[in-house]
């Protein structure tokens, strides 16, 4: 599978690594260049992170720098913020997303609002990095994508890379940043491998990639739906048609502007999103097709989502409830059969 | 499931839906009709392949669709009675949500900043276009801006889309096709059509999908088979008089009379046996010469020319060929041709004699090499034995695609053909 052509790969040359191996690579680096960046949360020292990401980190930089932490969540991202508010730049682990519901008071209350409530006397440059995402078995409170309750809340920037070059460059980003970053990992593209650039560019918060360039229509994904929607257009080639891929990266901000722009060129666009389909991200891309697009739409923007149901246990009904490459495929031929290209 | 246009014949592209036979609530059952779909040829009943209610109709009495877009909605056994909403691209919830409290500014802004060049149309947008029957034009927003944009009115334009809307596709269609003489025409095309100034005297009949298919395939066969023609005169007594001598006889036995053209089409049948380079196509880079020999005859009906086809006419006897064209010629007149009946024939026949047409030239029915063009059995004042006596002759023309047969092939045909028609006993044994 070849490597989404996303930013072009700096001077300096790239390297073949896995997703974990580029977050990794990226903290170590961040913890040398900047002394006020530290890390904390559940057993990330120790233990070396539940997903390995932060191994050997302790035994290198030491308590101060990279903490454990007790099984708190809503405590101890509260004190990443106090400690961001004071100048330190707390790169918050928390074991997943689902556990982050624990902390939403002081991601959604204080951490979002801090800077506009006091007049820009106190910044929060504060990085939650926490994986999400179903396929795993690890049944409906385990497994969920409440990204749309970060990417709601106007505050925030929210990412979610889907490949390793943009998992080292919104990483970057994510920790340079003076504001509060949610940087959503999935548990399904941990060992997946690509080109990493070996400079260290960051990739700017809220610019989407055009992943796969195309001209019948727009295929809209991000984290592992973008990478399952580059699978689709391998696909819908093989049968004749040239899907266009768009990697949104930034769920907040979204870069409506590239997304139009590429419904503008195919009339035609399928939003796929990890997650329910009513009132989610799909919804709010469609919604931005049809205000920024509309006199190009040649037919109605579909959405391929999660079954709107608690994910099963049960792998053969967690497969059948997750989106699969079958269903974007299936959608991007019915919406080209609407155009009359089908 | 979706009910979808069905594919009748072998040059149909859309179809129309001349009547449905159930209503929307009604129970079908498989092998009921439950449509009748007008193709470019004929009026097709279309069966229901399932058990189920029709719970939709998409594209009412006089829509058309395309081949393969869905035109009806069945609800079969088992089947939820809407689409579950959730995975895998369901259907949206449909009801448009109360008005926002509030406008998106943010989102606003982003995106009017994306649309800097603003679609302003050169010409002022026209009132939301309607049929000539009243009804709301269903367009996709595209179709509208490019409408709005080149001036086409869609209330003229057929539109292809689900439930009859106008696509792209139907736009890309129009433009590629001569334009219809409509008040406001799409940007003239470098193509034939020639703009027909319309008077409030003049009564404009859109094209229909026979007339339109049988303008475009006999503009492309002038336009791309170099016709030529060879005329010749037969001497037509033992012809008469062969069916005169029949007839009697087939009257007397109470059977069915046979024609002249069938005689004609028994002796072109034969002869086309003996020539297979008359009995051959013109493809894209190649000349298909085809092993059995179909005939076409040419049948005039009130809606437009069909050409039903003589199967296997040179292995058939006069009596079965004339049983078969009178059924033929009546299902023509009727509408109710099969597309099989009408498709695959490899040489055609035209006859316009019963009209007192001396003789005249045909235009080839693509992509057959030839066509041959009869005339009325006339009788003249002619040389036999050195005086003047009243004989019957008949005048044949036929015209040949020269990409595919030669002058002097076409007249060697044309003689073998004389000669049988001339010794009809012969071409009928």
């Amino acid at each position: 599978m070849s490597a989404p052509t996303t930013v072009s790969p700096a001077t300096a040359g790239t390297t073949t690594m896995s997703y974990r191996q580029a977050l990794h690579d990226t903290l170590r680096a961040e913890l040398l260049r900047d002394e006020n960046v530290l890390l904390m949360g559940e057993e990330i020292g120790r233990f070396e992170g539940s997903y390995k990401i932060t191994a050997g980190l302790l035994d290198e930089f030491g308590p101060k720098r990279v903490k454990d932490t007790p099984i708190a969540e809503e405590g101890f991202t509260g004190a990443a913020v106090g400690a961001a508010m004071l100048g330190l730049r707390p790169i918050v682990e928390v074991m997943t997303i689902n556990f982050s519901l624990l902390a939403l008071d002081q991601i959604i209350n204080h951490a979002a609002k801090i800077y506009g409530m006091f007049g820009g006397q106190a910044k929060v440059p504060l990085v939650i990095r926490t994986p999400g995402g179903g396929g795993q078995q690890l049944a409906a409170t385990h497994s969920q994508n409440v990204e749309l309750f970060y990417a709601f809340t106007p505050g925030l920037k929210v990412v979610a890379p889907s490949n390793p070059a943009d998992a080292k460059g919104l990483l970057l980003a994510a920790i340079r940043d003076d504001d509060p970053v949610l940087f959503l990992e999935n548990l399904a593209l941990y060992n997946t491998k690509g080109e990493v650039p070996n400079d260290d560019t960051p990739v700017e918060i809220g610019r989407a990639a055009i992943s796969r360039p195309g001209t019948d229509i727009t295929l809209i994904g991000y984290s592992r739906t973008a990478r399952m929607a580059l699978d689709a257009a391998d696909r819908l080639a093989a049968k004749g048609f040239d899907a266009e891929v768009v990697d949104l990266r930034s769920l907040r901000p979204l870069d409506r502007r590239t997304v139009v722009e590429s419904v503008r060129k195919t009339s035609c666009a399928v939003v796929v999103e990890d997650d329910w389909l009513t009132y989610g991200i799909g919804a709010e891309v469609a919604a931005s097709i049809s205000d920024g697009a509309f006199d190009w739409l040649d037919a109605p923007v579909r959405r391929v989502a999660m079954a709107e149901v608690p994910l099963p246990y049960a792998k053969s009904l967690e497969t059948a409830a997750l989106p699969a490459v079958d269903d974007i495929v299936v959608a991007a031929e019915q919406t080209l059969r609407a155009t009359g290209r089908g | 499931m979706d009910i979808l246009m069905p594919r009748l014949s072998d040059t149909m592209e859309e179809g129309v839906v001349a009547s449905w036979r159930a209503k929307v609530g009604d129970e079908v059952h498989a092998g009921e009709t439950l449509v009748e779909i007008e193709t470019d040829k004929a009026l097709m009943e279309h069966e229901s392949y399932q058990d189920g209610v029709l719970t939709e109709i998409l594209v009412p009495e006089g829509g058309s669709a395309d081949i393969g877009a869905p035109i009806g909605r069945l609800r079969v056994a088992g089947e939820p009675e809407q689409p579950p909403a959730g995975s895998a691209g369901a259907v949206e919830g449909s009801a448009p949500a109360e008005a926002p409290a509030r406008p998106t500014e943010a989102a606003a802004e982003e995106t009017a900043a994306a649309a800097a060049p603003a679609p302003a149309g050169p010409s002022a947008p026209a009132a939301d276009p309607v049929r000539a029957n009243g009804s709301r034009v269903r367009a996709t927003p595209l179709v509208r801006r490019l409408a709005r944009e080149s001036g086409v009115d869609l209330g003229a334009v057929t539109g292809s889309g689900p439930g009859g809307r106008i696509i792209r596709a139907d736009l890309d269609r129009l433009a590629a096709t001569p334009a219809p003489a409509a008040p406001a025409a799409a940007p003239a095309e470098p193509a034939a059509a020639v703009a027909v100034p319309v008077t409030e005297d003049d009564e404009v009949t859109p094209l229909g999908s026979m007339r339109r298919t049988i303008a475009r395939r006999l503009a492309d066969s002038m336009r791309t088979a170099p016709h030529f023609y060879l005329t010749r005169t037969v001497d037509a007594g033992p012809m008469g008089q062969l069916r005169a001598e029949l007839n009697a006889k087939l009257v007397a036995a109470e059977r069915p009379k046979i024609s002249l053209n069938d005689i004609v089409l028994r002796a072109v049948a034969v002869t086309l046996r003996q020539h297979p380079e008359m009995n051959a196509s013109f493809g894209e880079d190649a000349i298909v010469t085809h092993k059995r020999v179909h005939v076409g005859m040419a049948v005039a009906t009130p809606a437009g020319l069909v050409v039903p086809v003589l199967r296997d006419a040179d292995t058939r006897s006069l009596t079965d060929i004339a049983g078969a064209a009178r059924e033929l010629a009546g299902k023509a007149r009727d509408r109710k041709l099969s597309p099989a009946e009408m498709s695959g024939s490899t040489f055609t026949v035209s006859n316009l004699g019963m009209f007192g047409v001396d003789q005249f030239t045909a235009v080839i029915n693509p992509p057959e090499a030839g066509i041959l063009a009869v005339g009325a059995l006339r009788e003249e004042p002619g040389v036999v034995d050195g005086a003047v006596a009243v004989v019957k002759r008949m005048t044949v023309t036929l015209s040949v695609d020269h990409r595919v047969v030669d002058g002097a092939q076409g007249a060697q045909f044309l003689a073998d053909l004389a000669r049988l028609l001339e010794n009809p006993w012969l071409a009928i044994v």
